[in-house]
């Protein structure tokens, strides 16, 4: 891999909030930039607003093509005139989370701009790099609930998102119980497992050890670790897809194979598909993504843990609620399993919460969420329909 | 007859309709377990006003019930209910499932804990050609209800009406009211005799509460 990869820079649309927010871990950011899209009109009783929480690695061009990469939007089969989430009657908004890297205050940002109180001046202008503060699930909902308050929105239709956005949807849910009509998490878990975090730890070290990250502080060099990332990325992807999927789309297969199947096959001359692929997804990640936030995020994942906060029991996280809940799973997601849907559902039953809950079949793994997925497409227009009429949206 | 993953004997949702539906009063709060693609639920939300909800095993029935807007999910009787409060809902429905259940009386239990009422309904395994058919022929019966062969059906408790209310005196419930139908959902007039009832109904529909602490 290139060791001279650069970070895209682009001027991503915000807002501003000068009076800053106070985080978790109890550090004070003093100003924060909210970088947002929007897709449809607002209507009059600013009633039909639909919030898209983005995962790990997405960002908020849901619908539209991609700044830096020119890639059609993460979920353009979903959100659209028609679609499922049907920007013709819905108000879709999506939002860059806080600690990422597409214009919303994160790692990336500078220290001038966004300053703790115990600032010392040899740091000014430069980015926070891993000293930003860890950042939760819990901080990316306040600072997206900053923003749909300064639109004038006092109740979202809905909240939907899938993995680490399925996060943010139950700690809205379960945060701002009466500013959500509809909750829709999707493939996603109330806590992160142990598994889910080994592999995010992988991932970290894998950027640790590229010397090209030199502390965190790559700036000051101009070079990223672009190897570190990918290698976090290549590992990550794996847990995105499922054994049946690899297998239907690499098999075995190896590429530039020889013509004459009796030609000796190189050691390392020629590479199987699923390496191919795996590279690839790895080197153009680099250019889209700053390894300081995907350490921020995925550390951010690692901790969100609904049961803990609310001393082991998950039904008093929903406790009361009139949100309407959709939960949604793929057969062949071993990331974010069934069972960690089903557990959810169980506690809004504990919780005598209106839930609906469906496992769709899939053999894409965790990835189904963002592809292809008829079914699934059909069943969120559906239940969106349907909460629309016990909305009174018209 | 295909046998695809049916847990139900040949569910009649125009029968559950008519019987099931009038005893449900408008208003109330509903969960129907076995809900299928959750037309009972549609039933009661249009023309009752219910907040009605469903849990379904059958998953093409449940993504089909979402998609249609209703609030199902997925779901076994046997297993699920424990996780619902007590007095939940005003009404618990259990459609032609009691005999496809694992444990049915620990699901008729769950369902007097969870709601103030249960309605049931379950086709009639005392009805005249089912006894009439294994006297004659000394073979499991095969009916128009009871129609899949032995080593292939779902329903793995069958009972009688008496069998029935035996169980509910057992345990304690009082029946608020009852009536036994054909499959058709055409009420049989027997609703005074349990058992003439019990020979001739195919099917019968129970409304049960808690009986008062004595």
């Amino acid at each position: 891999m290139d060791q001279t990869e650069t970070l895209a820079e682009y001027e991503h649309s915000h807002i501003t909030f000068p009076q800053g927010m106070v985080l978790d871990c109890g550090v004070t950011l003093a100003r924060i930039d909210v970088a947002f899209r929007t897709y449809g009109t607002l209507n009059a009783a600013r009633s039909n607003a639909v919030l898209v929480c983005h995962a790990l690695t997405g960002d908020q061009y849901v619908a539209e093509a991609h700044p830096v990469t020119g890639k059609p939007g993460w979920w353009d089969a979903v959100v659209g005139p028609g679609l499922s989430v049907d920007t013709d009657r819905y108000f879709v908004i999506c939002v860059n989370v806080l600690g990422g890297c597409m214009g919303s205050t994160g790692p990336r940002s500078l220290r001038a701009d966004i300053d703790s109180p115990n600032h010392s001046p040899s740091h000014a202008s430069s980015p926070w790099g891993t000293d930003f503060p860890p950042i939760t699930i819990r901080d990316m909902v306040r600072a997206q609930k900053m923003l749909i308050d300064h639109l004038g929105i006092s109740r979202l239709f809905a909240v939907i998102g899938g993995s680490m956005g399925g996060m943010q949807v139950l700690q809205w849910a379960a945060d701002f119980p009466d500013a959500v009509f509809a909750a829709i998490p999707v493939a996603t878990a109330a806590f992160h497992s142990a598994q889910n975090i080994a592999f995010h730890e992988v991932g970290r070290q894998a950027i640790f050890a590229d010397p090209d990250w030199q502390g965190g502080r790559y700036w000051e060099t101009g070079k990223i670790p672009a190897r570190g990332l990918a290698v976090a990325r290549m590992c990550a992807h794996i847990t995105y897809l499922s054994e049946q999927a690899l297998t239907r789309k690499f098999g075995r297969r190896l590429q530039n194979a020889p013509k004459n199947p009796t030609e000796a096959i190189g050691l390392f001359g020629d590479m199987f598909e699923v390496e191919s692929y795996l590279r690839h997804q790895g080197s153009t990640f680099v250019h889209r993504f700053d390894a300081n936030s995907y350490l921020t995020i995925t550390r951010a994942m690692d901790f969100f843990d609904l049961f803990t906060d609310h001393d082991g029991d998950l039904a008093l996280a929903f406790q009361g609620t009139k949100t309407r809940f959709c939960l949604v799973s793929f057969t062949s997601d071993w990331l974010f399993p069934t069972a960690e849907s089903r557990t959810i559902a169980r506690a809004l039953n504990r919780a005598a919460a209106n839930v609906s809950f469906v496992e769709i079949p899939s053999d894409k793994g965790h990835d189904a969420f963002l592809l292809d997925e008829p079914d699934f497409h059909r069943m969120l227009a559906g239940f969106l329909r349907g909460c629309a009429e016990h909305a009174g949206l018209t | 007859m295909d046998a695809g993953p049916v847990r139900f004997v040949a569910k009649n949702m125009r029968v559950d309709l008519h019987l099931i539906g009038e005893m449900i009063a408008p208003g109330t709060r509903v969960l129907d377990i076995g809900c299928g693609d959750g037309e009972l639920i549609e039933y009661l939300y249009r023309t009752k006003g219910c907040d009605a909800r469903g849990i379904e095993i059958d998953m093409a029935e449940v993504t089909r019930a979402v998609t249609h807007g209703l609030a199902v999910m997925h779901g076994d009787a046997d297993v699920d209910l424990a996780h619902y409060p007590d007095g939940a809902f005003d009404y618990v429905v259990l459609s032609r499932t009691l005999q496809a259940v694992e444990r049915p009386a620990e699901v008729l239990r769950q369902m007097l804990r969870i709601g103030t009422r249960a309605v049931v309904s379950f086709p009639n395994f005392g009805h005249w050609l089912v006894r009439w058919q294994l006297l004659r022929h000394g073979r499991m019966p095969m009916t128009p209800t009871w129609n899949r062969p032995w080593h292939e059906t779902p329903n793995i408790h069958p009972c009688t009406i008496h069998d029935f209310f035996d169980l509910c005196g057992q345990e304690g419930y009082r029946v608020e009211s009852w009536l036994a139908a054909d499959e058709a959902g055409r009420r049989a007039p027997w609703r005074r005799y349990p058992r003439l009832a019990n020979l001739f109904g195919e099917q019968a529909v129970v409304l049960l509460t808690r009986a008062e602490k004595r």
